[in-house]
């Protein structure tokens, strides 16, 4: 069962990689790759049952983390730069 | 100091049961570093009862239950709408009110409502969010204000 | 470890598995971007719990146990902030919700620009 379900997690990636080259826009594209960030985080603490070594899962803890912190700046920076752009205009 | 005091024991548990080691080197460091955390925490003035909210600790578990209740439900009804065929989802943009004084409390609402799947809060003002739902009857749901009330109750 | 808890794992997985194939399917079905963000949803709070608790069930020590709850409540803090980031900064971007036919037919609260 767990190595089904590490190959559904990697299905799930495949579909938000999908997404994330098609995405008619740029936020389709950061949903995509916060969707795949946190599979990530599943996939890495499915394998480290898999393997048997519990250590993976401190990886696992800091994915997470780097990968929220990557989505909020990610948007921030669209905001600076619509926030450049008001400047600009006015 | 009250609340610096939580802070430098939640962080002391945080540093115990992620490290897995107990010998006196580890065990100085973790110590370190929690002085060192507590004392950035002190002089970037951050913490109060709006970061380290102690007044709600014993009312969450119940208002917590309830949410992993709602996040069932709200989870059935989506997977009903992806797995069915046709037209499952009719989209409704609404203004909601925000009857919360505390940040807290409005920032537990409004992750509440994202928390539970068909429900999003697109934007915060000073009085309303600004709400999408996947279907009129979670709009319904939400403008009933059972979930407000409950984090009203929070307050006080 | 008993054959009890490994069948409960087994179960956790297999209805997290679901899940997360549901949430993929809602990723591709949905017509427009806020949809889609409802599909994400399904993925993140209610499949990745079950999955954690499915790799909970299976291990008997109480290390990795912690940290599987501690990623089960980081994930569970971060992603309505990160879902919300998202849509707030895509509405200000100028992206409307859409309804089934692609059509920009969903009505709009009228205090809105």
């Amino acid at each position: 069962m767990l190595s089904f379900t590490i190959i559904v997690i990697l299905l799930v990636m495949l579909v938000a990689l999908a997404r994330a080259f098609t995405g008619p826009n740029v936020f389709d594209r950061v949903l995509a790759a916060n969707l795949f960030g946190t599979k990530t985080v599943l996939l890495i603490a499915a394998i480290s049952y898999l393997l048997g070594s519990p250590d993976y899962l401190d990886i696992a803890v800091i994915y997470a983390l780097i990968n929220y912190i990557s989505v909020i700046g990610v948007l921030r920076v669209t905001e600076i730069r619509r926030e450049r752009r008001q400047a600009g205009a006015e | 100091m009250r609340y610096s005091l939580a802070m430098a024991g939640f962080l002391a548990i945080f540093w115990l049961a992620n490290s897995g080691h107990y010998s006196g080197l580890l065990l100085g460091l973790g110590a370190l570093s929690v002085l060192v955390v507590s004392w950035i925490s002190h002089r970037m003035d951050v913490v109060d009862h709006e970061s380290i909210p102690l007044h709600l600790l014993f009312k969450l578990p119940r208002y917590l239950l309830w949410l992993v209740g709602q996040i069932f439900l709200s989870n059935l009804d989506l997977v009903r709408r992806v797995w069915r065929p046709g037209t499952p989802i009719d989209p409704v943009v609404a203004r909601v009110p925000l009857p919360q004084d505390s940040d807290v409390c409005r920032v537990v609402y409004a992750n509440s409502i994202n928390l539970t799947p068909g429900t999003l809060t697109i934007d915060m003002e000073q009085d309303s969010l600004l709400i999408h739902t996947l279907s009129r009857e979670g709009m319904d749901a939400l403008q009933e204000g059972e979930m407000a009330r409950r984090v009203t109750a929070l307050e006080q | 470890m008993s054959t009890l808890w490994l069948w409960a794992s087994d179960a956790c997985l297999l209805i997290g598995s679901f899940l997360l194939l549901t949430g993929a399917l809602g990723f591709l079905r949905f017509p427009d971007f806020y949809a889609r963000i409802h599909a994400c949803g399904v993925t993140e709070t209610l499949a990745t719990g079950f999955v954690l608790l499915g790799l909970l069930l299976r291990s008997d020590d109480a290390m990795p146990q912690v940290k599987l709850v501690l990623i089960l409540l980081f994930v569970l803090f971060s992603s309505p902030t990160a879902s919300h980031a998202l849509a707030k900064a895509a509405w200000n971007a100028g992206v409307r919700p859409r309804d089934n036919s692609g059509k920009r037919r969903v009505s709009l609260p009228h205090t809105d620009p």
